[in-house]
């Protein structure tokens, strides 16, 4: 040791910092290439292993053996399976996803056409998830075994447990069957269908943006349900997260050494332990909105919400694969950006993992 | 005069599935501005004895005493919130690891600016300046530096000087100094002790010096408890450490290597049964 003032801190100079930079930046890109790969490989390979005939999806099964030959030639399925990987892998690159069987469309403008229904959904319902799920979280932690902790507790194990469309048809047949609260399935009354044209396809955002307040309300009304019944899943998830990830936080010593020095428990709970807690959290939080972007294909189909998962369940259930794989491509895609996301605010939360 | 503070039968007590468990039992001392020691090998409740002084002990803790005063002040009669308002402003301690103690995730000036501000209305350039002088006081040559670093950027010594810095920078008059050095290198550990040694003289503040260092702690103040399974079994005078009757204690002095002469095996400590009351 150098002396009773050394500082563990590297005296970096600029060139080698700013080099130091460039190989983080490097090694990201390739780290990011070779995941995008990894993904391809499998709904290729996915693609090849399932028993639909690429062939005879795009013929029909009546079509002559002549014709059925040609196309397959014309499909590059005669071709190494290595070299098919290629020219996939090439095609993917250019966004290009293929046809749509169902929809004679391509694939990637149906998911472009799909995914903000989604998206609007997922943004909702995970809102919902933190902006309830972590306070009860925290208030959970910090009265262990009081009355909230006991109610996060029976709220958990029922999000965990009940199926949710059983619980969506259930809030259905009560909110607007019953009571008429809120809309029923869809996204927008078919009234609005002439009225109002959507501008990014989330149409909460649309109908402020045009500043169109009927249409505004209504849409809110649609989203009600299905947003609060993800939210409700959500929040069952983040709240146990952060209840032991604050039980964890409250009984580290900067916690005493906190109150010794005469702060206020609420400055203690929320500056200091949340704090902390909000480094692994933000991953949960992260993964957790993920999930929700894949398409909770139960609650789109509940609620016939025209999003991703009932997109590819369609699909599916078409043998459509083109559009199958397509979707698991950009769904594979959106994970690995959240959690390339998460890490990055991981290291904005946490010193100790940033680079000086 | 009153003194600063007051103790008596202090008992620290934890419900566990087999009946109360003692940490602390019966610890009685009045401390002026002084300097008094506490000793002991681990779980004999010497850091137990001061975290109830400080009122943090967790919730579940039992705290009886005959008299429990600080100034004057009844601290079991003491509302929690007088109670936090003691802490930091009139009353702090300095915990064992810095690498724990400190919040990761904060700087250290920031840390430091936030006890300042809990006491005090101050503006935010008057606690800035009051940080950096306080960070100066414990002998950081390059306060502000320091003062923009996350705990995990400094080495330990250097972290225990600014946990000190945030403990004291209230100017409290007592402070209990649980551990200071146990986790430091053993070259660093003179140095801090000297930085708390000069700050208690210079604002005459009383101190209750935690550790299991026998000969550290009566090279450092001016009485010592020793302490045995939550009780005190004797408490000397510094200066008379030779007049130790104890056989506990006799077993704290002798089980220390010496230069002079080969110790092989080293005696052990003697633990017995009778020698709780």
């Amino acid at each position: 040791m150098a002396g009773p003032n050394a500082v563990l801190q590297p005296a970096l100079s600029r060139p080698r910092r700013a080099r130091g930079r460039l190989f983080a930046l490097v090694r990201f890109v390739v780290m990011l290439a070779t995941t995008l790969l990894g993904l391809l490989a499998m709904t290729f390979f996915i693609g090849r292993v399932i028993p639909v005939d690429p062939v005879l999806a795009v013929v029909g099964d009546r079509a002559s053996a002549q014709v059925v030959e040609r196309t397959r030639i014309e499909m590059g399925l005669d071709r190494p399976l290595i070299e098919q990987f290629g020219i996939y892998v090439a095609r993917v690159a250019q966004g290009e996803l293929g046809q749509s069987v169902l929809t004679s469309r391509p694939v990637l403008d149906d998911i472009f056409r799909v995914f903000p229904a989604t998206l609007e959904l997922a943004t909702y319902g995970t809102l919902i998830g933190v902006l309830f799920g972590v306070p009860l979280g925290v208030m959970a932690a910090v009265r262990r075994g009081g009355l909230i902790d006991q109610l996060v507790r029976v709220v958990g194990l029922l999000g965990y447990s009940i199926p949710i469309f059983w619980l969506g048809l259930l809030a259905l047949l009560l909110f607007y069957a019953k009571l008429g609260w809120v809309s029923g399935p869809g996204r927008i009354d078919v009234v609005f269908e002439y009225t109002f044209t959507p501008l990014t396809g989330i149409y909460s955002l649309d109908a402020l943006l045009r500043g169109d307040w009927s249409a505004f309300a209504n849409i809110v009304s649609h989203l009600a349900l299905p947003s609060a019944l993800l939210g409700y899943f959500s929040l069952a998830y983040i709240s146990r997260m952060t209840r032991s990830f604050m039980l964890h936080e409250l009984s580290q010593e900067y916690i005493v050494a906190a109150r010794a020095k005469g702060l206020p428990e609420r400055t203690i709970i929320w500056r200091h332990a949340l704090r902390n807690a909000a480094v692994p959290l933000v991953t949960v939080i992260a993964l957790s909105y993920a999930g929700l972007l894949e398409g909770s294909v139960l609650t789109e189909t509940v609620f016939s919400w025209p999003g991703l998962g009932l997109y590819i369940t369609n699909a599916l259930a078409n043998a459509d694969m083109n559009a199958v794989l397509g979707g698991t491509v950009v769904i594979g895609a959106i994970f690995i950006g959240l959690n390339l996301l998460s890490d990055l605010l991981y290291r904005t939360l946490d010193p100790r993992t940033r680079r000086r | 005069m009153t003194p600063l503070l007051e103790v008596q039968n202090l008992s620290v007590r934890y419900p566990s599935r087999r009946g109360l468990i003692t940490a602390v039992r019966d610890v009685s001392f009045t401390l002026g501005r002084e300097r008094l020691g506490i000793v002991g090998e681990s779980g004999s409740g010497k850091s137990q004895t001061g975290r109830a002084i400080m009122g943090l002990t967790p919730p579940q803790a039992r705290i009886e005493a005959k008299r429990l005063r600080f100034d004057g002040i009844d601290l079991l009669q003491a509302a929690a919130s007088d109670r936090r308002k003691l802490r930091g402003a009139r009353m702090a301690m300095v915990m064992q690891d810095p690498k724990y103690s400190l919040n990761p995730v904060a700087r250290i000036g920031q840390q430091i600016v936030e006890a300042l501000h809990a006491q005090r209305r101050i503006s935010r350039a008057e606690a800035k300046r009051r940080a950096l002088g306080m960070l100066e006081a414990v002998s950081i040559r390059d306060p502000q530096r320091v003062f923009d670093l996350y705990p995990h950027e400094v080495s330990g010594g250097m972290g225990q000087r600014a946990m000190i810095a945030m403990m004291l920078v209230n100017q409290p008059e007592l402070l209990i100094a649980d551990e200071p050095t146990s986790a430091l290198d053993v070259t660093v550990q003179l140095e801090v002790l000297r930085v708390i040694d000069d700050l208690v003289t210079q604002r005459g503040m009383g101190l209750v010096l935690i550790s299991h260092d026998l000969r550290l702690v009566a090279s450092f103040c001016d009485r010592v408890l020793v302490m045995y399974a939550g009780q005190v079994v004797e408490t000397l005078d510094s200066a008379r450490l030779d007049k130790a009757r104890h056989p506990y204690t006799l077993g704290l002095l002798d089980c220390v290597p010496q230069l002079d002469r080969p110790r092989h095996p080293l005696p052990t400590l003697e633990r017995r049964a009778e020698w709780l009351q």
